[in-house]
């Protein structure tokens, strides 16, 4: 199979893009693949549906991961102190080690085990045999050289094949150690159809096991949490700058640059803000049923969504004070973004994009390329639910499938002490009369235009063919995809791990997106594909020397 | 301090790994398929393992790497995994169409129980598995071994593919085990001048060092293709470069085929180099070509210029069996002392080899097989080293302790050159001679006080 960018120059309809990009599966396949590409109608909540969070064909290369990834690597990687132990083979702990690009501030001598990889390394005789022994054998070994306040433990495919039961073997030991608190995550890789239940499975852990730990007050106002914000690249350390500035105080961020305290802390927050919907939604919903906090959805990427999401905080806490902090912050963190954006805009105005990533990044990153001028023909997740696509009013009539089942829902009660409505009914409604929109997410389609195309769990096939008809000038998405669109000589940027750049989020974040898309899609290298020999292949002339 | 909590004091582990000095056998199998031309990998497990795998191989080499997966679910899981697989294969050879696809299992696959023989003879019989169209299996249970294990076992399927026809053809098989696709170019390239001619497998050159020009071919050009692997039993004889890597599937070809085998160290540094070449010429039965007697001149040369910048110079190793032997040799060769060398990967009779080549090196080594580097790099705080030598991770010793630090191994996600310039042969044993000398004298001019600071080294 070989492919160039190089065959099309004339303007496809999206209907034809879509039959283009079926054609060759074979015929159950392709009936599948149909439901999960959208013809975008751009309808505010009545868009046409599209069927996500289902299983990925088998042998279609797909670009998902799964829900170990989703657990330890994505939402329980970023915390720096908490011990985090791998029960199963070598593999998943050594892949998941320092490859994701969580930064983290423990200053000269905080605890930090995120560089470290601890695992079980399971050998045949503890398949034959139960690992169960070993798993606490390696939590004793773990707690004797650190003395960690926490030890968490993931389980791979084979721990629950075997039936090893981790939570056992974590609450016998966390009452043998007495001081330090040890859970497990059954996040086998094979639960679940993507990284997605993994998210899931952490935010109950997360949830059950730490969140309401610690009670103690934590100094300052305006207190939120900031959920689903990985730090990758810095993101997160932008962001807290920012806050920091407005005076908002940040009790807890689920998980990027965040330790185990604030895991332990976060009921004492007064507002979450969520970033990533589909990552962690759940740990939102279930803090406000039990302690009573209130979730907004913002995004931070983009310097005017990060104006508004700013806005849209201070107008929750409904202070004067607060309000006119973050217009004096906006007020003066704008010019410098207004000044690189005249500067670069020209470069990028009218260029396209396309973006597959995660469970929001394809949705949030389409606001920074708006900023630039440039506009996203396709876009997609790779392990979002309907309701990422179309807005959370879908959610009562999404059906759960056999995977989505095995996956624990918690029950929540209010916690009968610590259960605090944050505003008084009144309040509450008073706001939502004047606009404001507590637990709404639109999704994606609705911010994307007609006729885009609107593909979920995209694979490698029909990545290349989309870049081959629709010729956009940047693709997004993640590691595995980069070289393979790069060939064609199409730049791409990765939006999972940002390459090797970052910040993105904030307003100095978006400065550097702007730079950075500005380096790929206006760089030198894209023109040297071919040789001069290549563009004039026919000797015509004998070589004239000087 | 980036490993903070590592403390000096050792204290014996027996369930926790801390820093693996290994990954699993997957990644193996999957590196090694790469090699097949026209080969599409196939994880056989949940999605997962394919995906860590192919971002593995695409972090060290900057390239595509397409790759199948039966993408498990709990269902597959308690039901087997077949359908899954033949759904795969249909779907593979409809929308892909490769030449190959090379099965590797997994350890949710193994545990299971899945067949891959047997799944194979099904999709046989329902013609799933298109007229001239291969699948190939290996059993690689992540549980077991290390990722040399799977490279190993999925090299011996290869061998596996042999259809001796009765008839000679006149070539050596040359395994080359785990190296970088430039090495395995200049493997061909050495026996070419020597005029042996070879099946080498696998052969990942012009696969995973491949041109920017426009064009994305999911199969490139590289690679050992099925018909030499068909010939690999008609073949004079096969050269296996590394025990570890390389030897099963030499025996089989010479126990099944009855083609008779030599296994030799892989050719990294002076000696086993010697080795490598001394046995071309004897099978070739030719005098040694100018070209190679100057290259390994300049070697030697190279050696005795710069020995004084070498000698006694104590270094740490980790990496992989094979590689380390070679590399243990080389150094040792130098008059430089390996003191720490370890692998995570099993094998009793790593420690052994590795205690024979250092033994008259008049001083004491730690060596150790299914070791980590956390173990690694409690040595060195005990006993200190003036280099490291090892995959990527080890920067994260070499910053916290200050090390000169020559990237060599797998991964390598952060220095790129490793798939364009060898470091087998003579040449690439100037390479890394190079790079060694690179970093120890670097080290020197940072380190020299003013009135010590020279401008010729």
């Amino acid at each position: 199979m070989a492919t160039t960018t190089k065959k099309k120059l004339v303007q496809w309809e999206p209907a034809d893009i879509k039959t283009e990009l079926l054609e060759k599966y074979p015929p159950k396949v392709a009936r599948k693949r149909a439901k999960q590409i959208m013809i975008n109608e751009a309808l505010q909540k009545e868009t046409p549906s599209l069927t996500a969070n289902v299983r990925t064909i088998p042998g279609i290369i797909t670009m998902r991961g799964c829900t170990y990834a989703g657990c330890k690597g994505v939402i329980m990687g970023p915390t720096r102190d908490i011990v985090n132990i791998t029960h199963g083979p070598i593999g998943c702990g050594f892949y998941s080690w320092l490859t994701r690009r969580n930064q983290t501030e423990a200053g000269p001598d905080g605890e930090n085990y995120m560089p470290y990889c601890f695992s079980t390394d399971m050998q045949e005789q503890d398949i034959i045999f139960g690992g169960e022994k070993k798993l606490a054998a390696a939590i004793q070994e773990a707690y004797d050289l650190y003395h960690p306040k926490s030890i968490a433990v993931f389980a791979t495919c084979p721990v629950g094949l075997i039936g090893d039961d981790i939570h056992t073997v974590t609450a016998n030991m966390k009452e043998k150690l007495g001081d330090c608190n040890v859970y497990a995550f059954s996040c086998e890789g094979y639960k679940g159809v993507s990284q997605s239940a993994g998210h899931h499975i952490a935010n109950n852990q997360v949830f059950r096991h730490i969140v309401g730990e610690n009670d103690t007050e934590k100094p300052g106002k305006y207190k939120i949490n900031l959920l689903g914000e990985y730090n990758i690249g810095g993101d997160g350390f932008e962001i807290d700058r920012i806050f920091k500035k407005c005076g908002i105080t940040c009790i807890s961020t689920f998980s990027g640059n965040s330790t185990y305290d604030q895991f332990a802390s976060a009921h004492t927050a007064d507002l979450n803000a969520v970033m990533c919907h589909r990552s962690i939604n759940y740990v939102a919903d279930m803090m406000e049923t039990r302690y009573g906090i209130p979730w907004i959805k913002v995004n931070f990427i983009g310097a005017r969504s990060t104006a508004r999401s700013l806005r849209k905080i201070a107008e929750y806490f409904g202070e004067q004070e607060l309000i006119d902090q973050v217009e004096e912050v906006i007020t003066e963190e704008m010019p410098e973004v207004e000044a690189a954006l005249a500067v670069i805009t020209p470069r990028t105005e009218g260029k396209t994009a396309m973006m597959f990533v995660g469970g929001s990044r394809a949705h949030h990153y389409q606001d920074l390329f708006a900023e630039l001028g440039m506009k996203t023909i396709s876009a997609g997740y790779e392990f979002a639910h309907q309701d990422d696509y179309e807005g959370r009013q879908v959610l009562p009539n999404i059906k759960l499938d056999a995977d989505s089942r095995n996956i624990e829902e918690i029950e929540v009660e209010p916690d009968e002490t610590r259960f605090k409505p944050r505003k008084s009914d009144k309040e509450m409604k008073a706001l939502e009369k004047a606009g404001y929109r507590f637990k709404e997410y639109d999704g994606l389609a609705p911010d994307m235009d007609k006729g885009t195309l609107i593909i979920d769990d995209l694979n490698q096939y029909e990545a290349e063919k989309l870049v081959e008809l629709m010729k956009p000038d940047i693709f997004c998405a993640g590691i595995k995809e980069k070289y393979s669109i790069q060939k064609l000589g199409v730049p791409m940027k990765q939006l999972h791990s940002y390459d090797s750049g970052g910040p993105y989020a904030g307003f100095q974040g978006a400065i550097n997106f702007y730079r950075e898309i500005d380096r790929l899609v206006n760089s030198r290298v894209w023109g040297y594909m071919k040789a001069p020999w290549q563009e004039n292949p026919q000797l015509s002339a004998s070589y004239n020397w000087e | 301090m980036l490993l903070r909590h590592t403390p000096t004091e050792i204290t014996k582990r027996k369930a926790l790994t801390i820093n693996p000095a290994k990954t699993c056998q997957p990644i193996g199998a999957m590196y090694a398929s790469l090699g097949i031309h026209g080969c599409l990998p196939h994880s056989h497990g949940s999605q997962g393992c394919c995906a860590y795998h192919r971002s593995t191989l695409t972090r060290h080499y900057k390239e595509p790497i397409s790759a199948g997966t039966s993408s498990f679910t709990e269902g597959a899981s308690v039901f087997g995994g077949q359908a899954n697989m033949l759904q795969a294969i249909n779907n593979i050879f409809t929308v892909y169409n490769p030449e190959v696809i090379a099965i590797h299992t997994t350890c949710l696959s193994e545990t299971i129980g899945d067949d891959l023989p047997q799944i194979k003879k099904k999709a046989e019989r329902e013609g799933k598995i298109p007229e001239g169209k291969h699948v190939i299996s290996a059993s690689t249970p992540s549980y077991a071994g290390s990722h040399v294990t799977g490279f190993s076992s999925m090299v011996k399927s290869m061998a596996m593919m042999a259809e001796p026809t009765g008839r000679k053809n006149g070539k050596v098989n040359i395994i080359p085990g785990w190296v970088e696709p430039a090495d395995m170019e200049e493997l061909k390239r050495l026996t070419s001048l020597i005029g042996v001619k070879t099946i080498l497998f696998p052969d990942t050159s012009g696969v995973l060092n491949g041109p920017l020009s426009g064009e994305y071919k999911m199969f490139p050009e590289g690679g050992t293709t099925v018909a030499e692997l068909k010939s690999t039993g008609d073949s004079r004889g096969t050269l296996a470069l590394g025990e570890w890597c390389s030897a099963d599937a030499a025996r089989w070809l010479d126990t099944k085929h009855k083609v008779p085998c030599s296994v030799l160290d892989m050719p990294f540094g002076l000696k086993a180099t010697d080795r490598f070449i001394d046995a071309l010429r004897t099978i070739a039965g030719v005098n040694i070509p100018e070209e190679i007697m100057h290259e390994r001149g300049q070697l030697v040369d190279m050696i005795s210029d710069m020995h004084q910048y070498l000698y006694g110079k104590k270094v740490a190793l980790v990496g992989d069996p094979d590689q380390l032997i070679a590399m243990t040799e080389f150094l040792v060769s130098m008059d430089m002392c390996p003191i720490h060398v370890v692998t995570g990967t099993p094998g009793k009779k790593f420690e052994k080899r590795i205690r024979e080549l250092t033994r008259d090196m008049g001083c004491e080594v730690n060596v150790k097989a299914k070791g980590d580097m956390f173990l690694l790099h409690q040595w060195i705080k005990n006993k200190p080293v003036d280099l490291i030598i090892g995959n990527t991770y080890c920067k994260y010793i070499a910053r916290d302790e200050d090390l000169p630090y020559v990237r060599w191994g797998f991964p390598i996600l952060d220095r790129q050159g490793h798939q364009y310039f060898p470091t087998v042969g003579y040449k690439g044993g100037l390479r890394l001679l190079e790079k060694i000398l690179g970093v120890l004298l670097d080290r020197k001019d940072r380190d020299d006080p003013e009135e010590k600071f020279e401008l010729v080294l």
